[in-house]
């Protein structure tokens, strides 16, 4: 008998990127709510509740973009020159963001303070819009011929691919205000409440409007969705969602603290969920195959012993960092 | 317009060695300096002496940014290659890829999530796992060298593979692949470099430090170990380099012929200290010499045979031979003038005078930017010297560029510089704004100083109990205000 490697490394990719949507996510999102909030001391506690671990959180990105050079080349190769200019814009975006994170604290002079705050606020937004778009790219298509990309360098902006890129700010703002709502309390985190809820029909409007657009757009997933039998194995996601939607909007009601950032990432898991369904086996749609992609058995086993230790080991110690820092992030704490 | 442009080939490169010269700064200084740190700290933890945690945290605040900008600069050339280089991407991802794979899994793992711990968690994890953690993130840091470096020196001395009929690499043995012919050698020589580079600006810190106050506790622990690391490491950096060259010279001989100016194959060779290679010509005009150095140090016999540029066919010769020849000359000169700097200390260090000599604290102070420099200038003589091919000898770098187009190159390009030169501009103007810092008692880090950085248990309490002999009980805000 022999095991399916590629189907088990499109699986752990898969992860790795569902991960960092999830973690980054609600770090980006906290940055999303920036111009929200304008208080020094509220930013300084938003900033406070992600600062040791964003850092973390992005290199699931990393692991993202470096498992697709390592295990589906394919992809990468074609993948990334089609989103060149988004891509690019989306790592320049990380980079202001990223320095900014170390810099705002240590700003001397208010002006220089508001700079840092806003090259972080911006560059939170540039990389969930520019992230969105490069999905909505992807799902639409991208043009191959023999082992390379085969389109022109702006394929990648259409307006589906601007809604998707919408979508996604709106979505990790969701992702954001609940993790605020979970680490901080009192007015800060009132606020969040009713961020929340906004955010939270919003993002479930927009993930109801890409679905249907979906469908409508793509004779494949039209396939894959709307006949029998594939349809009852599809059924779940949708009905789950709409269980998750009526539990977030009572934890809110009720004012619960964790339930919420449950919730939303729970949105995210489905809706992750319900593309992989759309996509599968494809990696590089319309044309590319997760088997068509792989690199040599060799690479893909010689790589998967070691994820196979490291991976466990990764997820233990990155749980124990976040349960170091557990609790409630507060206003003034630490300044003395 | 696209004729105004120079070819998306050379632009592309351009980028690649802008993006990856700015990136390497950063670990080529944090690599040394994470290192650095836990020694500190275990020498805070072995003797109890307050000035060691001082160091500490005063050196954590500048890797924390320093580090910072490492990492977004260096999520950027994880993506390039694939944006940019996509032909090389897919031909060398069977064997490249697992080594970054393992890069990422090993070592960027373990340094992002420990360095939250490093920075933020003294005070809830206890000074015994705080050390643990910043033991992790300097380990991560050499993991990451290790990976990184493999992949480097198989793409300089490709062994270990087959090539498939669509021409990628196919990996055949992993051991090979991962300890290929250059590997040991630019391990050691890049280990070594990132601590000398360290060194060179700890020392520097420190000697400005003690220029305006020389009884400072906390600069005479920077500058004192600053200087046994020159003083030890540099003339070892000279061995280790030499034993590289040889063997870039067996495996790389175009590489090496293009470092000494040799076009000519001669018994006898000549070590040509300045002079400018003309490749059109063939021979490099104003040579100042010693006659048969080379000979000498490339094959251990006055009378070997070197062989010179012209034994090679001139499509193989590296595009830039000017380039290589010089940076070479910057790197040794550089590394001379630490051994230089190493041996003055050791010499004062005896006399006890280490921390009463201005013109050697002058000296050190000068030296400062030195490792960064060399470092620099050593990169540009392996990764030039490779040149014309991204892979020595099997692909060509005109034959590893993706399919896109020169202005798209070009716009990103531009993009990249602006980003870069502001956003590392204003991140290494704060670094020189806390090197000016004078190392306090009580000096505190990130943590302590800022707001809000920790919830639930304030640190400062818990350091105070454990060395209660060498801190106030008001923290000095680091550069913040409430």
């Amino acid at each position: 008998m022999s095991i399916d490697l590629t189907l088990i490394w499109a699986l752990l990719i898969a992860t790795a990127v569902l991960l960092y949507v999830l973690m980054d996510g609600f770090d980006l999102g906290v940055g999303i709510l920036f111009p929200a909030e304008a208080a020094r001391a509220d930013r300084d506690v938003m900033v406070n509740s992600v600062a040791p671990v964003w850092d973390g959180n992005e290199t699931w990105l990393v692991l993202g973009g470096g498992g697709l050079f390592a295990v589906f080349p394919l992809a990468y190769a074609t993948i990334f020159p089609a989103l060149y200019m988004p891509l690019i814009l989306m790592l320049l975006a990380l980079v202001f963001r990223g320095v900014a994170f170390e810099m705002r604290f240590r700003a001397r002079t208010s002006a220089g303070e508001l700079w840092w705050d806003r090259a972080f606020s911006w560059g939170s937004f540039a990389a969930a819009f520019l992230q969105g778009v490069c999905l909505g790219a992807i799902v639409q298509g991208i043009r191959v011929e023999g082992r390379a990309y085969a389109g022109g360098w702006w394929d990648w902006l259409t307006p589906f691919s601007v809604l998707t890129g919408v979508a996604l700010v709106v979505g990790y703002g969701l992702l954001g205000a609940c993790w605020l709502i979970w680490k901080t309390d009192g007015a800060l985190q009132a606020r969040c409440r009713s961020y929340a809820r906004v955010l939270g029909f919003a993002t479930l409007g927009f993930i109801a409007l890409i679905s249907v657009m979906m469908v409508i757009q793509s004779p494949p997933f039209r396939a894959r969705w709307l006949t029998l039998p594939n349809m009852l194995y599809a059924a779940p996601v949708p009905v789950l969602l709409a269980l998750l939607a009526w539990r977030f909007h009572r934890a809110l009601g009720k004012g619960e603290d964790g339930v919420p950032f449950l919730c939303a990432l729970g949105f995210f898991v489905l809706s992750y969920i319900g593309l992989g369904i759309s996509m599968w086996p494809m990696i590089v749609p319309p044309s590319i195959t997760i088997w068509q992609a792989a690199t040599h058995p060799s690479s893909q086993l010689f790589l998967l012993v070691g994820a196979a230790v490291l991976v466990p080991v990764i997820l233990v110690y990155t749980s124990y960092v976040y349960w170091i820092f557990r609790g409630k992030v507060r206003h003034g704490e630490g300044y003395h | 317009m696209s004729d105004l442009l120079p070819s998306a080939l050379n632009l592309a490169r351009f980028q690649f060695a802008f993006t990856v010269v700015w990136h390497f700064l950063f670990p080529a200084f944090t690599i040394g300096l994470a290192s650095y740190l836990a020694v500190l700290e275990g020498l805070w933890l072995w003797t109890g002496r307050g000035a060691y945690l001082d160091t500490y945290r005063y050196w954590l605040k500048i890797f924390a940014v320093a580090f910072a900008m490492g990492v977004v600069s260096g999520l950027v050339m994880s993506y390039q290659f694939g944006t940019n280089w996509s032909v090389f991407a897919d031909k060398t991802s069977p064997v490249l890829g697992p080594l970054l794979g393992y890069e990422v899994l090993t070592a960027f793992f373990l340094e992002a999530g420990f360095l939250g711990v490093m920075l933020f968690g003294l005070g809830r994890v206890g000074p015994r796992l705080h050390f643990v953690a910043t033991c992790f993130v300097a380990g991560g840091t050499l993991l990451s060298a290790f990976w990184i470096l493999a992949a480097n020196s198989w793409m300089q001395t490709p062994v270990g593979h087959a090539t498939s009929p669509d021409g990628q690499f196919i990996p055949d043995s992993w051991l090979a692949i991962i300890f290929n012919p250059s590997f040991p050698y630019r391990f050691a020589h890049t280990v070594t470099a990132a601590y000398l580079t360290t060194a060179m600006i700890v020392g520097a810190v420190g000697a400005w430090h003690l220029l305006r106050d020389r009884m400072n506790e906390r600069a005479r622990i920077m500058f004192s170990m600053a200087m046994w690391m020159a003083a030890i490491v540099a003339p070892l950096q000279l061995l280790i380099g030499d034993l590289h060259g040889v063997n870039s010279y067996h495996h790389q001989p175009t590489k090496v012929a293009a470092m000494e100016g040799h076009f000519e194959t001669e018994r006898r060779a000549p070590s040509i200290l300045f002079g400018m290679p003309d490749a059109d010509a063939g021979v490099t005009r104003g040579q100042i010499a010693i006659p048969a150095f080379a000979s000498l140090y490339l094959t251990h016999s006055l009378d070997g045979e070197v062989k010179g540029l012209k034994a090679f066919p001139k499509d193989t010769w590296p595009t830039n031979i000017p380039l290589v020849f010089w940076a070479f000359r910057i790197m040794v000169g550089l590394g001379v003038l630490m051994i230089v700097l190493g041996m003055a200390s050791l010499w004062l260090r005896r006399r006890n005078r280490l921390y009463d000599a201005p013109w050697l604290h002058r000296f050190a102070v000068a030296m400062g930017p030195s490792g960064l420099i060399a470092v620099t200038a050593g990169w540009t003589v392996t990764e030039a010297g490779r040149q014309p091919f991204t892979v020595y000898g099997l692909l060509r770098t005109a034959d590893s560029i993706s399919p896109i187009a020169a202005p798209a190159v070009a716009a990103s390009l531009a993009a990249f510089v602006v980003v870069y030169f502001v956003v590392f501009g204003a991140g290494i103007a704060y670094l020189f704004h806390l090197f000016r810092q004078t190392p306090e008692a009580g000096e505190h880090g990130p943590p302590q100083g800022q707001p809000v950085r920790t919830a639930g248990i304030t640190p400062a309490p818990a350091l105070i109990d454990l060395a209660p002999e060498t801190h106030r009980a008001e923290p000095r805000q680091a550069g913040i205000r409430p």
